[in-house]
């Protein structure tokens, strides 16, 4: 690993691999949450265009790529807003749109071989310039703290949007900036990840981190993790196994998502062996349900004919025997619970 | 209906004439229809009546086609606080394609009242609490919600409303589709709401769970309002109107002391009162 950090352009792709593996999941989560896991994709279709027509005119690939893909962004999001059937199909046509210029642009440019499109498609090691780093640095910059200051909206209007658009949240505006942050997160990914890759990054992490998460936060932050070892990971061992970067990063991520499912399965029957289901009723325990509640852990138990039934997730789990005031048939008294509650 | 002068100088709502529907279509015409502070107003009505375009109208969420519509004395193309309007949409299930706690979905619905770059404060936190406080789930406040029973992602989505701090709820079908155990949370949580003078208009097809609870009914069919009076003037309309044997129905529920615990199946009287209208959508 030490020779690998003193080689440049390694050096170069490891930072390009940390930057993308940090912000791709990050944005990555929302396209998940609205069910447009393949819209990445579709972006990396129309950047091959800008790749080519920057190719073409001598113009920096990442900056021509970086305008074709924030434009195909913006009006994606307009058609959606708009339309409902058509949209779906107006998308296709931008997409492959994109590409088929891509291939037929690249042609006429003077590197245009199909070594060099494979490149742009599939990632390399090799083709990370110092200057795009610069760029990557300030659009992952950009991203991590967009995303941040805008997550609890993103996340509102990804999980219900018409409940948005009823409160007078900016939905579209909203959307459109997810659409910005795709598009960029595709122009930082197009070095090492490649064009036709980037998507898997954005979303692979991601279903792996909903395996184990157990909130909308802690799936951010395993996805993110995930990212990262699957980026900086995929790279380091590219290089020895010369092959492509990117086709490497995909598959470190599959085989965490893969690893990551097996250890969620075996916990999760491990769980159901070692905790006891109570009977099921249909009163539902509260905290004004009438049963004593007392703290246990990080939850609350409810003393219920004797035993004590903790919640979990669609029944209630038996947590023991307890004898004490108020754990008759009967509803306890508004004052019993609340000293029940209060007992540590 | 004449109220306390105190409250009757703002409405919470006035159609006057309103159309709504998509493109230049109406499904719900002509629709009059004056909410006040302090009403629980049920909105009835058989499947495909336009009870639910008649709700969206009111949210902007379609189009007004002619008429005008006003919330809280200002016409609605001008109305911009929407945070005002609490809306608890009908979904069986919350969006299961990412984890997200309980907590995290009712802070969701703070967000309307802290602007574009606004984060959650201290009292805003306490907001969030509160709202799941009050729809008995502040024991699930860090449950994952796709692990909830029906009912409790009900609640869940009566805590988003309420954490903007509404001035109206408007809620579709709160009780459609709910276990007993959970019917009967939910209309003592909607009863616990009305008596603290909250303001609702309720989309239901079973005025039984919630009987108690509506100050009036506004029956919607075939794309017009056809009727509008108090619970009793609705119970008499449709003892005169109709089969005697509904309307036995009826009394049924409403002598039943635990007249919640009949609404098991999510089809109410109504449906049955209507024909067969319940299963056509």
């Amino acid at each position: 690993m030490s020779d690998l950090l003193t080689i440049d352009f390694m050096q170069r792709a490891l930072i390009a691999a940390l930057l993308v593996g940090t912000v791709a999941p990050m944005v990555g989560i929302f396209l998940v949450q609205r069910r447009l896991s393949l819209i990445g994709d579709g972006m990396g279709h129309v950047a091959l265009a800008g790749v080519a027509i920057g190719l073409v005119t001598g113009q920096g690939p990442v900056l021509t790529a970086l305008v074709a893909a924030v434009i195909a962004a913006v009006v994606i999001e307009l058609l959606r807003d708009r339309g409902r059937t058509n949209g779906d199909v107006a998308l296709a046509v931008i997409f492959y749109g994109g590409i088929a210029a891509g291939v037929v642009i690249i042609s006429k440019a003077p590197d245009g071989t199909p070594a060099n499109l494979t490149k742009y498609l599939f990632g390399s090691i090799l083709t990370t310039q110092r200057d795009d780093l610069y760029v990557f640095a300030a659009l992952a910059a950009v991203i991590s703290v967009t995303t941040w200051a805008l997550r609890p909206r993103l996340f509102a209007v990804a999980n219900d949007e018409e409940y948005a658009r009823a409160v007078g949240l900016p939905v579209l505006a909203l959307n459109i900036v997810l659409a910005v942050l795709t598009a960029a997160t595709v122009v930082i990914a197009m070095r090492v990840v490649g064009l036709l890759l980037i998507s898997a990054l954005m979303i692979v992490p991601n279903a792996a981190a909903q395996l184990i998460a157990r909130s909308f936060s802690s799936g951010v932050r395993w996805a993110v993790a995930f990212g990262l070892v699957s980026a900086v990971g995929g790279v380091a061992v590219s290089y020895p196994l010369n092959t492509p970067s990117g086709g490497t990063i995909v598959l470190v991520a599959v085989a965490i998502f893969i690893v990551t499912a097996a250890v969620a399965a075996i916990i999760t029957r491990v769980g159901q062996l070692r905790h006891a289901v109570a009977e099921s009723h249909d009163h539902e325990h509260g905290l004004e349900c009438g049963h004593l509640a007392v703290p246990h852990g990080d939850h609350v138990d409810y003393v219920h004919d004797g035993h004590r039934h903790a919640p979990h997730e669609g029944h209630y789990d038996e947590h023991g025997h307890d004898e004490r005031a108020g754990s008759s048939n009967g509803p306890v008294d508004g004052a019993a619970e609340t000293t029940g509650t209060r007992r540590s | 209906m004449r109220l306390a002068p105190t409250v009757a100088t703002e409405t919470v709502l006035s159609l006057r004439a309103a159309s709504f529907g998509y493109g230049d279509r109406p499904v719900l015409a002509d629709a009059d229809l004056v909410v006040h502070p302090g009403e629980v107003v049920a909105v009835l009505g058989p499947n495909g009546a336009g009870k639910s375009t008649l709700m969206k109208g009111i949210l902007g969420l379609n189009e007004l086609v002619s008429g005008s519509v006003t919330l809280f004395g200002i016409p609605s193309t001008e109305f911009h606080d929407r945070a005002r309007m609490g809306y608890v949409p009908q979904r069986h299930t919350l969006s299961a394609t990412v984890r997200a706690t309980a907590e995290e979905i009712v802070a969701s619905g703070r967000l309307p009242r802290l602007g574009w770059l606004g984060r959650m404060r201290a009292t805003d936190r306490q907001i969030v609490a509160r709202a799941l406080d009050v729809v008995g789930l502040a024991d699930r406040a860090a449950t994952e919600v796709s692990t909830l029973s029906g009912g409790q992602q009900r609640r869940v989505l009566i805590a988003r409303a309420l954490a903007s701090q509404p001035d109206v709820l408007i809620m579709d079908e709160p009780t459609a589709g709910v276990d007993a155990a959970s019917q009967h949370v939910l209309a003592a949580v909607l009863e616990r709401l009305a008596s603290r003078a909250v303001t609702m208009v309720i989309v239901t097809h079973e005025i039984g769970a919630l009987k108690r609870l509506f100050t009036r009914v506004v029956v919607v069919d075939s794309g017009r309002i056809q009727f509008d009076g108090t619970p009793q003037q609705y119970s008499t309309a449709q003892g005169g109107a109709h089969r005697d044997h509904d309307d036995h129905d009826m009394h049924h529920h409403d002598d039943d002391e635990l007249d919640s615990e009949g609404g098991v199946v999510p089809r109410g009287p109504l449906d049955q009162l209507r024909g067969h209208h319940g299963w056509s959508a």
